[in-house]
């Protein structure tokens, strides 16, 4: 018998202004399936949902359910559809309960009857598996728990069709794990489930299908059965690529920097660094992993003098002049003038980093402007340097008066990385360095991070994923709630070990799997 | 989909000819729309009206001085306002800066005129306009940088301060109780080549290539910027944000002192409530116009002083209320800055899904 799939999209493109965000995608999902959309960052995956959730409209094709052409205009057509989309920023209402959260904006009839909703919301929850309480409020929930509330909202709303995007970013493995048993359950349940990401072995694991799409077009559909990761890698960038990080042998490791029993406090009076302790070695890249927010920020702000440090000391020992300096308290000017090497790639590159309304010539002289006693601007030595990033690091742009917002995310992130190496530093802090970038970039950061390691410089590298974690660094720092949990040999570890001290400290009983 | 459908776009970057071309446009437009709305309503010549703005600023050899005096002070307050607003910190107050430093200027030359060798009174009189301006300016400044207070409400409200004080200079020192001041041209600024405006032309002059050169080429100029676009880059890269605030408000006072010296010191030789005249606010709109770029900002000024005085000349030739006139004024400056927005965005027009620009 020839299944009638339950969403089928034909020839659908979309394009904002001349760029061309989707281009004849086909798509089609079944009842009781799962489809991966897999695709670098800015190929269209994104755009595509939104078109299906009935935020976008296409600018061509047509799109079936159940076997009838539809025209979904708006969310609440979406709806009727019943296609329910979870998005990867939550918008939820802090000060409500979940329950409230979930029947918000819903039209019943009859009477308000928050009891019988919230037994709604436990059947719905023992059914697939998840585990809520239905009167806990949204700001007193972990990021995990507030996606599951998203999830139960569209579910709660009769969604037959349920899309996903990026769900995983903000989860720890063991969180991962969980969800995926719930999707599963859903899909054993007729439910048709389409989950956009960019991560290969959750694709593998998880769907029954994969939709590859590579700047905004589709090239094509495979079975997840009969495919592997390297198959899946071409799809996605289109040529060959070598997935593995060359990681050397520390050498000549001697303590760069010293942290000691550090603590910072926010302007609320919250505890967000409590008692770290952890040295930098010269010649080895330290990771540093853990839940977005955990204060991974505020700990790379105070060693580079952003952040007001309440208890303890930060210590660099000079390679020069073999002193001790205490950085504590210290603004970034001042810790220059002492003769620290110190770079800094900030996570927010045009809020922090770079200013995106200036062009290239004038970002790099953000470091160097000061230089020289003269009252006017040296513009001269930030050129060549400029022009040489461009080269070295092969940052596509016309020329280097572009302001850097015109920039793709990829070559911004390669003016700042370059800019911060090219002070020659002896200590390098990264903050998610390839967030957002697409896998060439994010190689080209890791074989530059790698250089500066070979170089001698102590490398600390905020990251999110944590196979890249276990294959770039020499050594991972786990932090969790502003503490560090572990400090674990990156060659030794597993995911698995650091899921569990990412979350050692929010839940202390912890869930474990199965 | 047999819908019209439009939508609005984003520009890249517009070429260079492309500019000139919508703004010519968008000036020819706006003559058009004047002319038909002045027929409309007066059932005038609009040609005719048209020739007697250009009279009333070109004129005489009089109007032209006067004409180009005119842009001179409004040009000199822009300036002064200028890298506050580069800073991003919206600075509200020119007029009352320049009132303060009119206020200094009018008392250094009624109470040390008498008693001070004319160049040491020159002299004086600078120094006074200036620190008054500065004054104005760093007071919200300060309070700026240190408790974040909101800089727009704070230098409005120093206007109104500034009003009074010269309000209550003119009830208690001037002594027949009239409340108007007798001009003292003897006790004012130089006058150069038997040109009484000349000296002020050439002071701003001077200071326009001073403030661009400043904002473009010092590194103290670069500082404002990186506030201005981002504080947390700033904050990133070391820049001391609350002395970079108090600092630019230093200049941008020191350079609206220096417009009160000009109007009070250079040209009225007295001073009343409305000296400033609403300058402090058409500054405003001179900066923006001109994209904070001093060079355009001639033009800009320009362009506000010929709409004012050509409007005044047609009120007066054709016996119009001047409601007339500023009716024009306002279709002009509407189709200046309404053009903008064409060369920022562009609107493409989708036809059964297919795109023509």
């Amino acid at each position: 018998m020839e299944q009638v799939p339950a969403i089928e999209l034909k020839n659908i493109s979309k394009s904002f202004g001349n760029k061309m965000a989707n281009k004849d995608v086909n798509l089609t999902v079944n009842r009781g399936e799962i489809l991966s959309i897999l695709g670098e960052n800015g190929s269209g995956k994104t755009t595509l949902m939104n078109i299906i959730a009935g935020i976008y409209f296409p600018d061509e094709g047509r799109i079936f359910i159940d076997g009838n052409e539809v025209i979904i205009r708006s969310p609440k057509d979406a709806f009727q559809y019943k296609i329910g989309m979870i998005h990867q920023h939550f918008k939820l209402v802090d000060v409500f309960s979940a329950t409230e959260n979930i029947i918000l904006g819903l039209n019943e009839k009859g009477k308000y009857n928050l009891k019988a909703a919230a037994q709604k919301v436990k059947d719905i929850s023992s059914k697939y598996g998840f585990e809520i309480d239905p009167m806990k409020k949204i700001h007193e929930m972990a990021v995990s728990e507030k996606q599951t509330v998203e999830i139960i909202k569209v579910l709660y709303r009769g969604a037959d069709i349920l899309i996903l995007d990026e769900p995983t970013a903000v989860l720890t493995p063991q969180e991962t794990q969980k969800l995926f048993a719930v999707l599963r359950k859903m899909r054993d349940d007729g439910k048709s489930i389409i989950i956009i990401t960019h991560k290969l072995h959750e694709v593998l694991s998880l769907s029954d299908k994969v939709a590859v799409l590579r700047k905004g077009e589709y090239v094509g559909t495979v079975e997840t059965a009969k495919t592997n990761e390297a198959e899946l890698t071409e799809m996605m960038v289109g040529k060959k690529i070598s997935l593995n990080i060359e990681r050397s042998e520390p050498k000549d490791c001697v303590d760069r920097l010293v942290v000691e029993h550090l603590d910072c406090v926010d302007r609320d009076g919250v505890k967000i660094l409590n008692d770290i302790s952890f040295t930098a070695y010269s010649g080895e890249i330290l990771g540093i992993a853990g839940i977005a927010g955990s204060g991974q920020r505020e700990l790379l702000e105070a060693i580079a003098g952003l952040q007001k440090v309440d208890k303890g000391e930060i210590v660099y020992n000079n390679p020069k002049t073999g002193s001790h300096d205490n950085l504590r308290d210290k603004t970034p000017i001042q810790i220059r003038d002492l003769g620290v090497r110190l770079s800094f790639v900030p996570e927010d590159r045009l809020g922090m980093g770079l200013v995106g309304n200036m062009d290239i010539i004038d970002n790099m002289m953000l470091r160097s402007y000061r230089k020289g006693k003269s009252a006017f601007l040296e513009r001269k030595a930030p050129k060549d340097l400029a022009e040489k990033i461009i080269k070295d690091l092969e940052v596509v742009t016309p020329d280097a008066r572009t302001p850097v917002r015109r920039l793709s995310g990829g070559n911004i992130q390669k003016v700042l990385v370059g800019r911060e190496i090219a002070a020659s530093p002896t200590v390098l802090m990264a903050a998610y360095p390839v967030r957002g970038l697409d896998i060439g970039a994010s190689y080209t950061i890791y074989n530059l991070l790698n250089k500066q390691k070979e170089k001698g410089v102590a490398v600390i590298f905020v990251g999110e994923d944590l196979d890249v974690l276990i294959e770039l660094c020499d050594r991972i720092l786990v932090i969790g709630s502003g503490s560090i949990t572990g400090i674990v040999d990156a060659r030794t570890t597993t995911k698995e070990e650091i899921g569990l001290l990412m979350t050692k400290v929010r839940d202390a009983q912890g869930g474990e799997e199965k | 989909m047999k819908k019209m459908n439009f939508h609005i776009v984003k520009r890249d970057q517009v070429s260079w000819k492309y500019s000139f071309l919508i703004r010519a446009l968008a000036i020819l437009a706006s003559l058009l729309v004047s002319a038909v709305v002045i027929t409309l309503l007066t059932q005038k010549n609009p040609i005719a009206i048209y020739s007697s703005m250009i009279k009333g600023a070109f004129g005489s050899s009089l109007r032209i001085w006067s004409l180009v005096q005119n842009i001179a002070v409004l040009l000199c307050i822009s300036l002064a306002v200028t890298p506050a607003f580069k800073m991003k910190f919206w600075n509200c107050g020119a007029e009352g800066q320049v009132l303060v430093g009119g206020l200094a200027t009018v008392s250094v030359m009624m109470f040390l005129g008498d008693s001070l060798p004319y160049p040491a009174l020159v002299a004086v009189m600078i120094l006074a306009s200036v620190l008054a301006g500065i004054i104005w300016a760093v007071i919200p400044a300060f309070f700026k940088a240190m408790w974040n207070t909101n800089e727009t409400l704070f230098t409005l409200m120093m206007n109104y301060v500034a009003i009074q004080l010269v309000a209550f200079f003119l009830k208690y020192f001037v002594k027949s109780g009239s409340g108007v001041l007798t001009p003292m041209p003897e006790y004012g600024l130089p006058v150069i080549f038997n040109q009484p405006y000349l000296l002020n032309i050439i002071t701003v002059a001077v200071l326009t290539a001073v403030v661009y050169v400043y904002l473009k080429k010092t590194k103290q100029g670069y500082e404002i910027s990186v506030v201005g676009e981002s504080e947390n880059t700033a904050r990133y890269i070391g820049i001391n944000v609350r002395k970079v605030i108090v600092r630019t408000l230093v200049v941008s006072g020191a350079l609206c002192g220096i417009a009160g010296l000009i109007l009070v010191g250079g040209t009225n030789h007295t001073i009343s409530t409305t000296t400033a005249g609403g300058r402090g606010f058409t500054a405003i709109m001179v900066s923006w116009l001109a994209k904070f770029n001093p060079i355009y900002m001639i033009l800009t000024s320009f362009l506000i002083v010929f709409l004012e005085k050509g409007a005044g000349q047609v009120s007066t030739d054709f016996r119009l209320p001047s409601a007339i006139s500023d009716i024009v004024t306002g279709i002009i400056l509407f189709f200046i800055i309404g053009c903008e927005f064409f060369l920022q965005y562009k609107i493409l027009i989708s036809k059964n899904g297919k795109e023509n620009d």
